[in-house]
């Protein structure tokens, strides 16, 4: 991340079962449509979350999601931070080499999801949990 | 009050006013065939005003926007108003730069202890400077934007999608293909191909000067996209070089239907909807 | 418990997905689907996503399922009226999704069948009509 963006607004859910899911995915397209994002970026956006959020779910048993509009000189933009404190990822260049995989799903879990934001940033710990934040710009 | 600067510039705001007005008039920038020495008069007495109302102890020293909002907003419509009426930056910024020594010399006239002379005046000189600065800020910011409206448009138009027969599109890309120019190319595809029920595309690159791996790779996401919309995708005006690139690289394009020319492309294309072209009759006459 | 309702058209069933598939909607989906192939032996299915606005990997997953386990089962899948912002996320996303096959809509995901039927049993027919009589 270059300069630091300014927050407009501060949004956040807890991501505890399944069924948090939709309604979290709904709240993300609320925002987006609201910074007058277009459609395919926003599918771009909702579709990304969805897999980290449901990688959360996984692999950390839930966590907290934080919706930030921000701003960064003429563009305006929806930061997501995804924080679980699960087991943590071991070796982080390893899970974002495509076709990795450590559960039953097909493993193009996080080099996928950043091909489809404009920024990806990835923090973990053994033990301690796990922290992605993404952007994706209005004109991404 | 701590600043004497702030006191005598309200004593003194019509005498600075004439002072400034009569600087710019011996100066090359004023540009009286661009504004009329009225108007010049009006914007001036506006942001001067604008200034001495807002200059307080808490903020002379610093010039961020926070402190001087209408200054600055002032600031940013002479900026944009000027540039569009034809000023340089250079001109506009000296338009500003200049205020400071009419500011300068009425400090001169009222303040006697050199010491607070210089710290005023340093003062003032710093805060005059970044507002001259914020109008270059102005000018190049409005810059960006008619540079941006201008690569949008660009990536429009130059990647038309034609319907050259029913159910057949054809795409000739014109220039380098990157990643925002993919994303344009797929969208009006894709777009064009619901709306008109076409079930192939024919992209055709022989517009584009390059292709290496990243380019490779944005077709052949174009053309995944594309079968995912139930139509198929023809790349057609394959240069020789281009052949030989694609295969140096490794690049696997067995998957995709390739021609080299837009026409067998479009026999291709009958071919896989079964259309045939055929040569008319020739009228004979009975006697 | 939700259900996606599956209809029945001809040689083929029809689903339509409307609603977020979440996991158990999604595997009664697959079960209930199986047993209508069995039950209709049915030769083709047909999965309106022209709702569908977000197709992640879990979705993604969902329909090669689907389609894997109809062609066990003798039947073609056909995803039709995929929404052009989906499909580019979904080819950004990278997901593979074989053994699919994409129609624009419902109309030509049957024509699409039929022919794929058609064209399966001509080779059939062929083969039985080998000379040589090696299996």
């Amino acid at each position: 991340m270059t300069t630091t963006p300014i927050i407009l607004n501060k949004d956040s859910m807890a991501i505890l079962r399944e069924q948090d899911v939709v309604p979290f995915r709904n709240r993300v397209k609320e925002y987006a449509v609201k910074i007058g994002m277009g459609v395919v970026n926003q599918t771009k956006l909702i579709t990304g979350a969805s897999e980290l959020v449901r990688n959360m779910l996984k692999y950390a048993k839930g966590g907290t999601v934080y919706i930030e509009v921000i701003t960064r000189g003429r563009d305006n933009g929806i930061r997501l931070i995804f924080e679980d404190k699960g087991p943590g990822i071991e070796n982080i260049s390893l899970a974002m080499k495509d076709g990795y995989t450590t559960g039953k799903s097909m493993g193009l879990g996080l080099p996928g999801t950043k091909r489809l934001m404009n920024e990806f940033e990835i923090k973990s710990e053994l033990g301690i949990g796990t922290t992605v934040t993404v952007i994706k710009w209005k004109n991404g | 009050m701590k600043n004497e600067a702030i006191k005598i510039f309200q004593k003194r705001k019509k005498t600075i006013l004439e002072k400034w007005i009569s600087i710019q008039a011996n100066d090359d920038f004023l540009r009286e065939d661009l504004m009329s020495n009225d108007d010049v008069r009006i914007q001036s007495e506006e942001l001067l005003n604008a200034f001495i109302d807002n200059l307080a102890d808490s903020n002379i020293e610093k010039s961020r926007m926070e402190e001087f909002g209408e200054v600055h907003s002032i600031l940013a419509s002479i900026s944009m108003t000027r540039a569009k009426q034809g000023f340089s930056p250079r001109e506009t910024g000296i338009y500003v730069f200049s205020l400071k020594a009419a500011l300068l010399e009425v400090l001169k006239e009222e303040i006697k202890d050199p010491e607070t002379l210089y710290i005023q005046s340093l003062l003032i000189s710093n805060l005059i400077d970044s507002f001259g600065i914020a109008t270059f800020e102005t000018f190049i910011k409005g810059r960006e934007e008619v540079i941006f409206r201008q690569t949008d448009e660009i990536a429009e138009i130059s990647t038309p999608v034609i319907r050259v027969w029913d159910g057949i599109l054809a795409l000739p890309i014109i220039g380098t293909l990157d990643s925002s120019r993919t994303q344009v190319v797929m969208e009006n595809l894709l777009q064009e191909i619901v709306e008109t029920g076409s079930s192939i595309a024919i992209l055709d690159i022989s517009g584009v000067p390059a292709v290496d791996s990243l380019v490779a790779q944005h077709l052949i996401k174009t053309v995944s996209a594309t079968r995912l919309m139930g139509a198929e995708c023809i790349i057609s005006g394959i240069r020789p070089e281009i052949a030989q690139t694609v295969v140096h690289l490794g690049i696997d394009l067995s998957q995709i239907i390739t021609k080299s020319t837009l026409a067998s492309a479009l026999k291709t294309a009958f071919n896989i909807l079964q259309l045939e072209v055929n040569k008319k009759q020739k009228q004979t006459f009975a006697k | 418990m939700e259900k996606i309702p599956i209809l029945r058209m001809g040689h083929f069933l029809l689903v339509t997905i409307q609603v977020d598939l979440y996991d158990q909607l999604a595997e009664n989906l697959e079960t209930d689907l199986v047993n209508m192939i069995n039950k209709t032996g049915a030769r083709g299915v047909l999965i309106d996503v022209s709702s569908v606005s977000i197709i992640d990997s879990f979705m993604g997953r969902i329909l090669g399922n689907i389609a894997n386990m109809s062609k066990i089962m003798d039947a073609e899948t056909i995803v039709v009226g995929m929404q052009p912002a989906v499909a580019i996320t979904l080819v950004e996303l990278g997901l593979p999704l074989n053994g699919v096959h994409s129609a624009l809509n419902v109309e030509r995901g049957m024509e699409l069948l039929r022919s794929k039927i058609e064209l399966e049993e001509t080779n059939e027919v062929d083969h039985d009509n080998d000379s040589d009589n090696t299996e």
